[in-house]
């Protein structure tokens, strides 16, 4: 699709989900700041009635602002508890804006989706527990790169999925949409009502493409009945259906659907008995058997040639993508966790005030401090009189968390030793880690190069699967896997979190850092990769699974300041023991 | 609340639909965690299960639900009210009590109330969540991101049955038996083991992979967010007669006899599985006698533990954790061993 091609559906995402924010749930708006950003929100500011409110939700606001709860200052000025709405709460009937959706945390895109499903949020917080209506869309504005992307718990809920990075400024050519236009839409939308045949034909077409989750095809029929309002057509017709598949179904494909002339994998089931439950209502005569197609064709044109390759890589790539933000478990960490007592403190951002503690902190007070106010003669009088020394700040205890690394030499050399116990050692430890709710990572080194089978993550599903799916054989490239292990740790670092590299191999390097062969210099670059690591003070076992432990490993655990595990005959159980007694 | 969409017009779940019918006939049975795909229903199936219970008698004016014709559970403020004289009941509906993710503790477990604290200088208690759960559903979205120290209180409470706050000076206890609804997506990270272990059942949630339900599915819906009032008047009927089915299973329940053979054989098969103490055969046995209730026969069979060992068992087994994908391949091993 050529980049006005693009903008023209996001100037139609707009003025669609304008028509049925809520029912649409949003847009996924996957662009970097820039004049074509702001030229697309100006579209959809236009295309919303002027009373509509956007809100800006911005990435790090307090779980209580976006909730609601006490209001403090209120509370105390009234004596009584005053409640604050949230930001949800607020943008009932309008639009949520989330920036930098990418990076949203795991609580914060719960509470969103939350509030989404029901049309309500939900507060049990401070002392009150409350119901507010909250209906809104949402425009989740993802500026990720590459593999980062939007949590997938939102993504799903979001009809439209745009991305306007590839395009530029002068593809997006300004236009002011009518707000009536819109109105008028909504006033529409009641009366139009999908038949059985077109529900089936966006079900099929979703299947076509690979796409499980169900709210696929149920936001596609919403579009398809927000495109048909827009249009002024009196019932949807199948260009409303083609729009909705185009628009919606596209781009969650992760199967491209089979081409015209081959026969579909699955052919449409006969939908007889269907048929005569819904037969005497409406059925149009011009949607018969053929609609599948022509809206598999929408699609088709819909998705650029240059994508499908990625469309089949895409699977692993959109499953891989982080659900919970990257920064989630950095920004958690000052306010989440057991609470470890209050103390006095100042109110300062991202402290959590602890108001039944402040209070009681000023109780014993407030008949000496009535009547200093007394004296002063203040105009106005508080019922309660609290002072700074008053506030008491909760305060969390958080255990660092840790993020184990787990280097696998997955080499000739080590899979006809030891390949399969280094499995199942790995194996226990994982599930170790599970206990204590670490995270784990996998990089595994053969051929010639190393690769991150698992980034950091906590599903031990996806870390089993990865880890069985390990093939063995190919030669040594030691360093790379270092060097591998090296970068990971340090993004964790600086991310907040603790890394621990635990690497298994037989400790014979013969693939170099360009992938060259010889052992010498494959040893040298192995030695470099130890130093490096050991300069980083990052915490290491190297657990020796050469079936005769020798100088080569010893060595290489020494360079890097490693803990040395030589286990020529040890099983899993043995193995993962002593790991874990060395990392303590 | 919204109008919630009728718990029989959800196609498929089986398995899920099955396990809370189970909960709603024995609460002993221990909750049910549902487990799975994106959009596959699992919280409109708990919403609709709210809809389909029958209501419940309750002391009025209590706030702990306390029930009148069970003195001995009473809590301290319906005591004093029983010494005074006759207690007045009601038909209220079963609580089914959101546990929303951002809940602060103070409102999990009931504070002091703000209210009179502020405008009284009273000391008074304020009942949470788990109060207003007693005798019904406490139910937990996205029950895997929910934060440490709450799942602390729950797993403490749900063994005790019983809430103690011991704070602000106040020291309040009162009951607090619920049925620990969870539902999550194991891809967002996987539940702590502790917790895991309080849900008497689990099932995985798939969302339909055949076109046909699937069509269904999105049909029913899109009628349902049409014009609900009258989606869920077209479903009455089923919806009453499930009720009713639920009503007579509770009746029959302590009826139903478990014969010695059939202990026999959910023994051997916990056995088998290596389920750890003896939990499971507990969950296993009061689920095979609800379901046997459900179905309105006299004695628990074969049959029954069939079919409800695996949301029993599947995460029970003593096991690296690691093994949970293969669990329910474990489990139906088993059972064919064990069964034949």
């Amino acid at each position: 699709m050529t980049g006005t091609a693009v903008w023209s559906d996001g100037v139609t995402a707009a003025r669609l989900f304008a028509v049925d924010p809520p029912g649409t749930g949003g847009v996924l708006l996957r662009s970097r700041a820039g004049p074509v950003r702001d030229r697309w929100l100006a579209v959809l500011r236009a295309a919303l009635p002027r009373s509509e409110t956007v809100k800006k939700v911005p990435l790090n606001i307090a779980e209580g602002r976006l909730l609601g709860g006490l209001d403090l200052n209120a509370t105390l000025l009234a004596g009584r508890p005053v409640a604050e709405r949230g930001l949800l709460a607020e943008a009932d009937g309008g639009v949520i804006m989330l920036a930098m959706a990418e990076r949203l945390s795991a609580a914060m895109t719960v509470h969103v989706t939350a509030a989404m499903d029901a049309g309500e949020a939900i507060v049990e917080r401070d002392g009150l527990s409350l119901r507010m209506p909250a209906r809104f869309g949402v425009i989740a504005i993802d500026e990720g790169l590459d593999d980062e992307f939007a949590p997938a718990s939102l993504r799903d809920r979001l009809a439209l999925h745009l991305d306007l990075n590839a395009i530029g400024v002068h593809d997006a050519e300004e236009f002011a949409p009518d707000a009536g236009e819109t109105a008028a839409a909504r006033a529409k939308l009641p009366s139009l009502k999908p038949a059985a045949a077109q529900i089936e034909a966006l079900c099929t077409a979703a299947t076509a493409l690979g796409i499980t989750s169900l709210r696929a095809p149920m936001l596609a029929l919403r579009i398809a009945r927000a495109g048909a309002a827009l249009a002024g057509h009196s019932r949807i017709e199948q260009e409303d259906l083609a729009l909705a598949a185009r628009l919606v179904l596209a781009p969650r494909a992760l199967v491209f659907p089979p081409a015209d002339g081959a026969a579909p994998p699955e052919p449409p089931p006969p939908p007889e008995d269907e048929a005569d439950e819904s037969g005497g209502e409406d059925q149009i005569p011009d949607i018969d058997r053929a609609l599948d197609e022509v809206i598999l064709a929408a699609v088709q044109a819909a998705i650029p040639l240059d994508v499908l390759a990625t469309l089949r890589a895409g699977a692993a790539g959109r499953s891989r993508s982080r659900s919970s933000g990257k920064a989630g478990a950095l920004q958690k960490s000052s306010k989440r966790g057991r609470p470890a007592g209050v103390l006095r403190g100042a109110l300062r951002a991202g402290a959590r005030l602890n108001v039944i503690e402040t209070l009681r902190a000023a109780a014993p007070w407030q008949a000496l401090r009535r009547r200093e106010a007394a004296g002063s003669a203040a105009e106005s009088r508080p019922r309660i009189l609290i002072r700074k020394d008053d506030f008491r700040i909760s305060r969390f205890k958080q255990r660092t968390e840790t993020v184990t690394i787990f280097v696998v030499d997955a080499s000739g050399s080590a899979a006809l030793h030891r390949l399969a116990e280094a499995k199942g050692a790995v194996e226990l430890l994982l599930a170790d880690c599970y206990i204590r709710r670490d995270q784990v990572a996998l990089i595994a080194f053969r051929g010639s190069a190393a690769e991150m089978l698992l980034p950091p993550t906590r599903s031990l599903a996806r870390a089993k699967r990865s880890l069985a799916g390990l093939p063995g054989g190919g030669g040594t490239p030691l360093a790379a896997g270092l060097d591998a292990a090296f970068v990971l740790s340090d993004s964790i670092r600086r991310k907040g979190q603790t890394p621990t590299v635990i690497v298994l191999t037989d400790g014979r390097a013969n693939i170099a850092r360009d992938g060259g062969q010889g052992r010498p210099r494959a040893e040298d670059d192995a030695m470099s990769a130890a130093r490096q690591l050991r300069a980083a003070g990052i915490a290491i076992v190297l657990v020796d699974t050469s079936p005769r432990p020798g100088v080569s490993g010893e060595a290489i655990a020494k360079e890097m300041g490693a803990r040395y595990l030589p286990l020529p005959h040890a099983d899993a159980a043995t193995l993962s023991k002593a790991v874990l007694a060395s990392v303590g | 609340m919204a109008t919630a969409f009728p718990f029989s017009a959800i196609v498929g779940q089986d398995e899920m639909k099955l396990a809370l019918l189970i909960a709603a006939v024995d609460p002993k049975v221990g909750g049910v965690l549902a487990f799975g795909d994106r959009g596959s229903g699992k919280s409109t199936a708990v919403r609709a299960l709210a809809a389909l219970l029958p209501k419940m008698k309750v002391v009025v004016g209590c706030r702990y639900n306390c029930d009148p014709d069970r003195p001995a559970e009473f809590c301290e403020e319906c005591r004093v009210r029983a010494a005074k004289g006759a207690l007045k009941s009601a038909q209220v509906p079963v609580p089914v009590v959101d546990l929303p993710l951002g809940a602060t503790e103070d409102r999990v477990v009931g504070a002091l109330d703000l209210e009179r604290a502020l405008a009284r200088g009273e000391k008074a208690f304020e009942p949470g969540l788990l109060a207003r759960a007693h005798r019904g559903f406490l139910y937990i979205d996205e029950a895997n991101l929910l934060e440490d120290h709450l799942v602390d209180l729950l797993l403490d409470v749900a063994a005790s049955g019983e809430n103690v706050v011991e704070r602000e000076g106040l020291s309040i206890r009162h009951p607090a038996r619920f049925v620990l609804v969870g539902t999550g997506n194991p891809e967002e990270g996987e539940l702590r083991p502790q917790l895991l272990d309080r849900f008497g059942m689990s099932v995985e949630v798939k969302t339909p992979d055949n076109l046909a339900d699937r069509i269904e599915v999105v049909r029913r819906r899109d009628t349902f967010e049409t014009d609900s009032a009258a989606f869920v008047t077209n479903w009455a009927k089923d919806e009453a007669r499930l009720r009713k089915k639920i009503i007579g299973a509770r009746e029959k329940l302590s009826s139903v006899s478990v014969p010695d053979v059939t202990l026999e054989r959910a023994a051997k098969l916990c056995m088998a599985l290596g389920t750890d103490g003896l939990r499971g055969e507990l969950t296993l046995m009061r689920a095979a006698r609800a379901l046997a209730a459900l179905d309105s026969a006299k004695t628990v069979t074969d049959h029954h533990l069939r079919r409800i060992a695996p949301s029993a068992l599947r995460h029970r087994l003593r096991r690296n954790p690691l093994d949970d994908a293969g669990s329910s391949v474990r489990v139906d091993r088993a059972i064919s061993e064990v069964l034949g």
